[in-house]
């Protein structure tokens, strides 16, 4: 018997970030019930993936994975985001469960939800400086910060 | 006499050596990150706290049905049961947290209380955050599952598990069916000892402080398996991308079978202790309710969804390893409370047993993992004859195996629900993004749903019915 392979031929759609929010709604219409995972993706150095014809590479990828439960399948949404204008509207009205999922693409990414109720950082302190997921984020680049560390005594 | 010279520029931070951006200017707008000036500029400083009532939107306090559930309105709560004139006098904010004996590790719960009744949450997490994602993309594929495996510290080898299955859907190599049963066998090895460690620290949430030593007895057993297996008690890497780092000792089955036969009428002393205690069941009784759809609204899974009645186990849903060939129930609560939580738990110790004992009798001969030259070193005997099976290990174990271009979601039931993995490769040998879905830290966005309207004490309870590892949530 040959076994199904995990992850093979996914069904994966590709909207613009206007039609991001039509789209993932006609999919909760459709009967995905549940989006199980929401990250996103710095492709600053890896430019040249591959992509279907039509979509246009951007600097960032907001990937959500929705989940149907009733019809047993997952669909994947990979909405493109440029870098100098880094926003994407939120799900949260379609998906409350995104709130925590989108706060730490925000963190990590810097990737700005409009519309998210709390836009704000969920792993990092709120004082820390940048977005470390981000590729030109150096790694030992800043010195390790410590909120309102006291002095030896 | 020559002192050695004191420099400072060894010291001071390589601010200036930021890598290239050159790449990015291929997009239509190079990256204005560049600089740490840019950084700052686009950090918001939002505080992550939880703000006084007269602090925050009328909107936000009815949509806070829950606190930081945050439905839209009307979804949960009818929006006139909440009182927004309440004035910040009649309520308390209080820190539960960041140490405090029932968060389960560094969990902060900013909790608004009207007397002793919970009106909104916030849990405030990061305190072990150590940038887990960011590791991932420094290390080769096989050094990976020594970093993922540090995650969800209570299920180690789930992690591992996930993050291999995603390579190898990557590398589109398939699995020997020894390889597949050894995983099986280890990973519900392990949700048995998860869920053992989970009723020991709930039964200690709810000052029964005997199940705390029983459920640790009973794990210790379960980890001297683990420990004699893999050679470490926690944090394994014994699956690995291309099956498992050795096969199982010798008189495994008996180990395995002493263990099945200990643990399974020590589950009927529990029911004993806890079940069938009307104490125990007061307290857990109608606790922390959820409903279907507010836990598939809040992507909840795993015990939590499965309480509220929809039966939704990954194992038997969309199978991985061989779980299609075995026999095992998904058990279903009803009300979605806290009992409801415990008895899945329980029960699902009893079924990942029955999977146990059907692995010893199904478990086929074979090869532990692929004979795939570009993915596996050569075994230990060629090192010594050949010098191109030494460069080969050499190369294996340095510069890791590339894996081909291309993106994956892979999802796995861990005993806290979906674990998956979103893994991207440039055709490289390290990992271009890997993204690890922790089910608790989804699951946590439960518990201020969970917790409105319940009394503090409860609360406790709630939190620990949710199950959340620190390690996984933060990464």
């Amino acid at each position: 018997m040959a076994r199904r392979r995990l992850g093979a031929a996914p069904e994966i759609l590709f909207p613009t970030r206007v039609q991001y929010l039509d789209v993932v709604g006609s999919l909760k219409d459709e009967g995905f019930e549940t989006c199980a995972d929401l990250c996103a993706v710095d492709y600053l150095t890896h430019p040249g993936r591959t992509l279907p014809d039509g979509v246009v590479a951007e600097r960032f990828e907001v990937v959500v994975n929705l989940l149907s439960l009733s019809q047993v399948r997952r669909v994947r949404v990979r909405v493109q985001v440029p870098a100098g204008d880094a926003e994407c509207p939120t799900l949260f009205d379609l998906y409350p469960g995104t709130e925590a999922m989108e706060r730490e693409a925000y963190d990590l990414f810097g990737i700005v939800f409009t519309g998210h109720p709390d836009m704000t950082r969920i792993l990092l302190p709120e004082d820390w400086e940048g977005h470390p997921l981000r590729k030109d984020y150096g790694v030992g680049r800043v010195p390790v910060q410590f909120k309102g560390a006291p002095g030896p005594r | 006499m020559s002192e050695p010279e004191v420099t400072t520029e060894g010291v001071s931070h390589p601010d200036t050596e930021l890598p290239d951006p050159v790449s990015g200017e291929q997009y239509d707008e190079p990256s204005p990150s560049g600089t740490s000036r840019g950084l700052v500029i686009e950090t918001s400083e939002g505080a992550q706290e939880l703000f006084p009532r007269r602090q925050t939107d009328p909107d936000e306090l009815r949509r806070e049905a829950g606190a930081v559930l945050r439905l839209p309105e009307g979804v949960v709560v009818n929006a006139d049961d909440i009182d927004i004139e309440q004035t910040d006098d009649e309520t308390m904010i209080i820190n539960m947290g960041p140490q405090h004996p029932s968060t389960h590790g560094v969990l902060r719960l900013m909790i608004e209380l009207d007397g002793e009744t919970v009106l909104r949450t916030k849990p405030v997490i990061g305190y072990l955050h150590t940038g887990m994602e960011k590791t991932a993309e420094e290390l080769t594929y096989v050094q990976g599952s020594t970093n993922v495996t540090r995650m969800d510290y209570l299920s180690p080898l789930h992690n591992e598990l996930v993050l291999s299955l995603a390579v190898e859907a990557l590398l589109g190599v398939e699995m020997p069916a020894r390889a597949d049963w050894i995983r099986m066998l280890l990973v519900e090895l392990n949700r048995v000892s998860s869920h053992l460690m989970w009723m020991a620290t709930n039964g200690m949430d709810h000052a029964s402080t005997s199940m705390m030593i029983y459920g640790f007895r009973e794990r210790e057993m379960i980890l001297a398996f683990f420990e004699k297996t893999t050679g470490l008690r926690m944090n394994h890497n014994f699956i690995r991308p291309g099956g498992t780092a050795a096969d199982l000792p010798d008189g495994w089955e008996d180990d395995v079978t002493i263990i099945c036969d200990t643990v399974l009428p020590r589950l009927d002393e529990y029911d004993e202790l806890l079940t069938g205690q009307p104490l125990f069941r007061q307290r857990s009784e109608g606790v922390g309710n959820l409903s279907a759809e507010e836990a598939l609204a809040l992507s909840l899974t795993g015990p939590l969804l499965r309480s509220t009645g929809v039966p939704w186990d990954l194992r038997r849903s969309m199978p991985y390893l061989r779980y299609d060939e075995v026999e095992f129930d998904v058990i279903v609560g009803t009300f979605g409370d806290n009992f409801d939580r415990y008895s899945i738990r329980l029960n699902e110790i009893r079924e990942s047993i029955r999977i146990i004992r059907q692995v010893v009798e199904k478990m086929p001969a074979g090869d532990y993992r692929v004979q795939d030259k570009k993915v596996t070193p050569p075994p230990r005997g060629r090192i010594d004859e050949s010098m191109e099976a030494l460069i080969h290990h050499f190369k294996v174990f340095t510069e890791g195996f590339r894996v081909p271009e291309g993106e994956v979601y892979v999802a796995t039931e861990s005993p806290r629900g979906e674990l998956g993995c979103y893994l991207v490769s440039d055709g490289g040998p390290k990992p271009f993004r890997m993204h690890i879905r922790g089910p608790s830290f989804v699951n946590l966005q439960g518990l201020p749903l969970m917790m409105r309207g319940g009394l503090l004490a409860d609360a406790v309870v709630a939190c620990s019915s949710v199950d959340p590892v620190m390690g996984e949530v933060d990464r």
